[in-house]
């Protein structure tokens, strides 16, 4: 691990968040939002991760790592809920238009 | 620490307490809404008189409970207070009467006598309370009991009406919390003490102490219908006659007023007041409210309309006797803050009596009523007479002492200011009384609407006794005079 | 400050473990629901005031459970105004719990665990002693909430749960930015530790802004607010209560602890609070004024309620700050219990009156008198006026400004009660409205058990006007200088 690399991981992140706070604002349904989202997520973590860097020589600091961990949880569980209610959201919509 | 004292609580608990209960009868149970109506109104009045009785032997009443720190709802109960409610209670009774009579078999009648226990109440606790900021809360919640009492018919002008009344009273209630907050900042107290509780303030922070004047005295305006902040008060004539006899002739404006002396007496102390400058731009803001007032009531055609704007006049006398800084002119003026409430109320009423007999809201249309209604207007006539300023009835007392007042402190213009608003008055009564009295009724009379009975027909009657007993009467020591005498012996010596 | 006996000391921690597992139970026995539900809510009120009796007799109270200390583990930690708080949770909750549980099975079988697990991750974000928890009960939150915005099922209510989810995502993004940025500076995330840190610098600064945008975005901070109208006017009564009156108040909490113990921000940045917070009344106000429909109006409340409480951020000086401080909370109180009240009355007078729809609501024949003064109660005290909780709230928050010598924010609060009067007394105006009613007979409902509950809270809020000095004792030690450790 050298510098550059966490240098990398970091602004690999910081790109992967502007993208998908560009695709979140563009986004014409749903499920593209909550995909950029998610991109967004991951964009952030790999900062948090990069964070963690703390030399050539030492092993990398774990508690940014228990963050991201922590943060992917809540990504995943928050994601599903979305899809859950997007599939809600279809549902009636679809049924609106079956009931035409 | 709480402290409890029955009396002062029993007195404000004779009409808070007993709303929940009048909300909660239904329309139709009017006999025993009215019991408990008269019940209460009458235990307020023998309980106001008790505690007249032990204020008078110098016994100290008073009930307090923290809110926040440093800060106490106080209810005490000294002369000032005692003379204020005593006036609020004798007269909650009488239209009480009038308003069970009044208002038979209208709908919501539950909803009418509950809010107007609360105004009651309200009234009572603004006048026994010991501190600005218990002063500052009975103050509002009597803006929001009124609020339904003004829309209570429901219809699109009342509630108009209802608005104009929100917006002025609260934006004065906003002003009066101002600088009752910044006065707590200041000066670290609220408390109504005679002669004030500023201490050496006035000499260090004299331009702030000028501002919270300002604040107070413009909010607490407001109420008291004080020109250029009055133009709520006719615009809320359109609520029933009770309310407008009741809350706008007497318990709202006169809390404004009695709002004032409390912040020119209790608050700042006279001397300070005048040392600050204060009472010489106060004295002329009551002379352009009394002078445009009258002005105002000369152009009005409709009835209560123009008793309105002579209320608006006749309530700065109060703060004109407040401000002219000397002790006779503030016994003319707090005397008229009773004289005031018995004279317009007794007019009130007959102007309400008109309209539910023969549907006259109008003084073009009361040609010869003075001979199909003649005990309504003779109540009616005396109230105008008394006013005018004719001797021996009660306003020529108060006008009197107003004027000597005047005179005392070297500020002789206050005469010729009492002498206009006197011939302004007798401008738009006299021909009231000469069409009523002498004038032949336009074409046949119109057929009566409904029978005055007792209930609509006595609290007129005892009120006009009560007028020119105050005149006729004005040396015993029991009477309004007397009592204010003693109220300004000790602000004064 | 830790007690003799680790097990027993360790008892707020059932403050949070009981409420998720009786939403577990909810879940698994959905009939039972109400049973558990109210049971779970009255107990965690019993034991939320047990601890603030405790910290108001002997002061601040800090656990670990599991007996890992910071700055690796986890500390709950209890101050008066975790205490309050909790125990408006609870007592609100309660309430509206009542009022569900009353109103039958309409209302969905999944009210309950949802509820309570809004429930356990309100109590734990109050009791978090470091920022990393207060991420996690951030999460919980928001999730409960979502699901409780989506609970009548309705397209409006789930696209209003949608557009909640992704706002509260995006803030929670930030907010973890921000713990991470916070970590890389200072090592460690507690806030005992951070508060006796004296490293500044670029990381704190973007920390300190990362985190509040964060929250900004969760508390509907005006002019991250868009996502709220919508998920708070389209819920069930219920929900709308728990969402407006109890939700909104963690992330403002979040955001109070971490002004107060953990950062010295500048204070330039508490004008631009109080910027962002006089924006807030206005917009609110102006919404609430033209909005057509019942809910909105007082949906458009809470932005402009939260706006008020963001003024105390303004406020500088010790003195001054202290009582500032001590009634934005007294506020936070005082709107949790009236608009609790306020939403429960909308649900009984749409109920009654078949529509929501402002300008219609004059014709209606039906008049639900007791939900109406329910109604105007709870808007005395959003408006604050006396007596009333909102009253106390807004006299110290002026008594604060006016000490400070900050004359424009005592004119922005004036501005905020003539404003509040205004759109409130809109609504009222209909109620009182009699000569619009086609036909003109009106029907006038008596009291239904329905009524009890809304008319407790409105009651309730005009209470805390007058028995103001219990509250105000247990906040007396606020702001919070210092997190003992």
């Amino acid at each position: 691990m050298t510098t550059a690399t966490a240098l990398l991981y970091g602004l690999g992140g910081a790109l992967l968040a502007g993208m998908a706070l560009y695709r979140l604002v563009t986004a014409a349904d749903w499920l593209r939002r909550i995909v950029a989202v998610n991109v967004l997520a991951v964009g952030v973590a790999s900062i948090l991760i990069a964070t963690a860097y703390r030399g050539p020589a030492a092993p990398a600091d774990p508690v940014p790592h228990a963050f991201v961990l922590t943060g992917i949880v809540v990504l995943v569980s928050t994601s599903a809920v979305a899809l859950a209610l997007i599939r809600l959201l279809h549902a009636r919509d679809e049924n609106h238009h079956d009931s035409r | 620490m709480i402290q409890i004292d029955i009396l002062p609580l029993a007195i404000l608990m004779t009409s808070m307490g007993i709303a929940p209960v009048l909300f909660a009868i239904p329309d139709a149970r009017s006999r025993l809404r009215t019991t408990i109506n008269l019940a209460s109104a009458s235990a307020k009045l023998a309980l106001v008189i008790w505690l007249s009785i032990r204020v008078a032997d110098g016994a100290v009443h008073a009930a307090r409970l923290p809110v926040m720190p440093g800060l106490d709802l106080v209810l005490q109960a000294d002369a000032l207070s005692v003379l204020f409610a005593a006036l609020s209670a004798t007269l909650w009774l009488l239209t009480t009467i009038y308003a069970v009579g009044y208002l038979e078999k209208e709908p919501n009648r539950n909803r009418f006598f509950g809010f107007f226990s609360l105004c009651v109440g309200a009234t009572a606790g603004l006048a026994m309370a010991g501190n600005l900021f218990t002063f500052l809360l009975f103050y509002e919640v009597l803006t929001l009991a009124t609020y339904p009492l003004v829309v209570h018919r429901g219809t699109a002008a009342a509630l108009r009406a209802g608005r104009l009344y929100l917006a002025y009273t609260l934006g004065g209630g906003m002003l009066v919390m101002l600088g009752t907050v910044w006065l707590w900042v200041l000066a670290g107290t609220t408390d109504f003490v005679p002669r004030g509780v500023l201490g050496g303030l006035a000499e260090s922070h004299p331009g702030e102490l000028r501002l919270i004047f300002v604040l107070l005295i413009a909010g607490l305006g407001v109420k008291a219908a004080l020109v250029p902040l009055h133009a709520w008060l006719p615009a809320a004539m359109v609520a029933p006659a009770p309310v407008s006899a009741l809350l706008h002739a007497v318990a709202v404006v006169k809390a404004g007023a009695f709002g004032i002396v409390r912040v020119v007496y209790d608050v700042y102390g006279i001397d300070t007041a005048a040392d600050l400058g204060v009472t010489g731009p106060l004295a002329a803001a009551a002379c352009v409210t009394i002078v445009y007032g009258s002005l105002c009531a000369l152009a009005q055609d409709d009835l209560k309309r123009r008793l309105a704007y002579s209320t608006v006049s006749q309530v700065a006398y109060i703060t004109l006797g407040v401000a002219l800084a000397g002790p006779v002119a503030a016994v003319g003026g707090l005397a008229h803050l009773i004289h005031q409430g018995l004279i317009k109320i007794t007019m009130f009423l007959c102007a309400g009596n008109l309209a539910e007999a023969r549907g006259i809201k109008a003084v073009s249309e009361m040609a010869g009523i003075g001979r199909t209604m003649p005990a309504t207007m003779l109540a009616f006539s005396l109230a105008a007479l008394a006013m005018i300023g004719l001797p021996p009835l009660a306003g020529f007392v108060s006008k009197w002492h107003l004027a000597a007042g005047g005179i005392a402190t070297d500020q002789a213009w206050v005469v010729a200011v009492l002498l206009g608003s006197s011939l302004l008055n007798a401008a738009y009564f006299l021909p009231i009384l000469h069409t009523a009295w002498f004038r032949e009724p336009a074409g046949a009379p119109a057929a009566a609407k409904r029978p005055i009975g007792w209930m609509l027909g006595v609290p007129p009657a005892v009120t006009a006794a009560l007028v020119l007993a105050a005149g006729l009467l004005a040396n015993a020591p029991f009477s309004p005079l007397g009592w204010t005498r003693f109220i300004i012996s000790l602000e004064y010596s | 400050m830790i007690p003799a006996d680790p097990a027993l000391a360790q008892w707020p921690a059932a403050l949070v473990l009981g409420p998720v597992l009786a939403a577990v139970a909810a879940f698994i026995w959905p009939r039972a629901g109400a049973v558990v539900g109210l049971g779970a809510s009255a107990a965690t009120l019993a034991g939320a005031l047990a601890l603030a009796l405790q910290i108001h007799d002997s002061g601040p109270i800090r656990t670990v459970p599991g007996g890992w200390d910071a700055p690796l583990g986890i500390a709950m930690y209890a101050d008066g105004l975790a205490a309050l708080l909790l125990v408006m949770t609870a007592g609100v909750g309660t309430a509206v719990a009542l009022a569900t549980a009353g109103a039958g099975p309409r209302q969905g079988t999944f009210f309950w665990p949802l509820w309570l697990l809004l429930l356990g991750g309100l109590n734990g974000l109050y009791l978090a002693a470091d920022a990393f928890n207060l991420y996690i009960t951030l999460e919980i939150v928001g999730l409960a909430a979502v699901g409780l915005t989506a609970l009548s099922g309705t397209p409006e209510s789930v696209r209003a749960a949608l557009t909640y989810l992704l706002a509260g995502l995006m803030g929670s993004l930030l907010f973890l930015l921000g713990v991470a940025l916070l970590y890389s500076a200072h090592g460690r995330v507690d806030f005992a530790g951070l508060a006796t840190a004296t490293a500044a610098g670029p990381a704190v600064s973007a920390a300190l802004v990362a985190m509040l945008v964060g929250l900004a975005l969760k508390t509907a901070i005006v002019p991250l607010h868009v996502w709220l109208p919508a998920a708070h006017a389209n819920a069930t009564p219920p929900a709308s209560a728990l969402l407006s009156a109890l939700v909104i108040k963690g992330s403002l909490y979040a955001a109070m602890r971490l002004w107060l113990a953990v950062f010295d921000p500048a204070a330039a940045l508490g004008t631009l609070m109080g910027l962002l917070g006089a924006g807030a009344i206005v917009w609110g106000s102006v919404q609430a004024l033209r909005a057509p429909r019942l809910k909105l109006v007082v949906a458009y409340s809470t932005l402009a309620q939260v706006g008020l409480i963001l003024l105390a951020f303004a406020v500088a000086g010790d003195d001054a700050a202290a009582v500032a401080w001590r009634g934005a909370v007294y506020l936070m109180l005082a709107h949790a219990v009236a608009k609790a009240a306020m939403f429960l009355a909308v649900g009984r007078i749409v109920a009654a009156v078949g529509h929501d729809d402002l300008d219609r609501l004059a014709e209606a024949r039906v008049r639900p008198g007791p939900a109406q003064f329910a109604f105007a109660l709870a808007a005395v005290s959003l408006i604050g006026l006396p007596p009333s909780g909102g009253f106390v709230g807004k006299w110290l928050l002026l008594e604060g400004s006016i000490a400070a010598g900050t004359w424009p924010w005592a004119a922005v609060i004036a501005a905020a009660t003539l404003l509040s009067a205004a759109y409130m007394t809109r609504v009222l105006a209909q109620f009182f409205r009699t000569d619009g009613v086609p036909g003109g007979e009106i029907v006038r409902p008596g009291w239904t058990r329905a009524d009890a509950v809304p008319l407790a809270l409105a009651l309730a809020a005009l209470g805390l006007g007058i028995a103001a000095a219990g509250p105000l004792a247990l906040l007396a030690p606020v702001p919070a200088s210092g997190v003992t450790p």
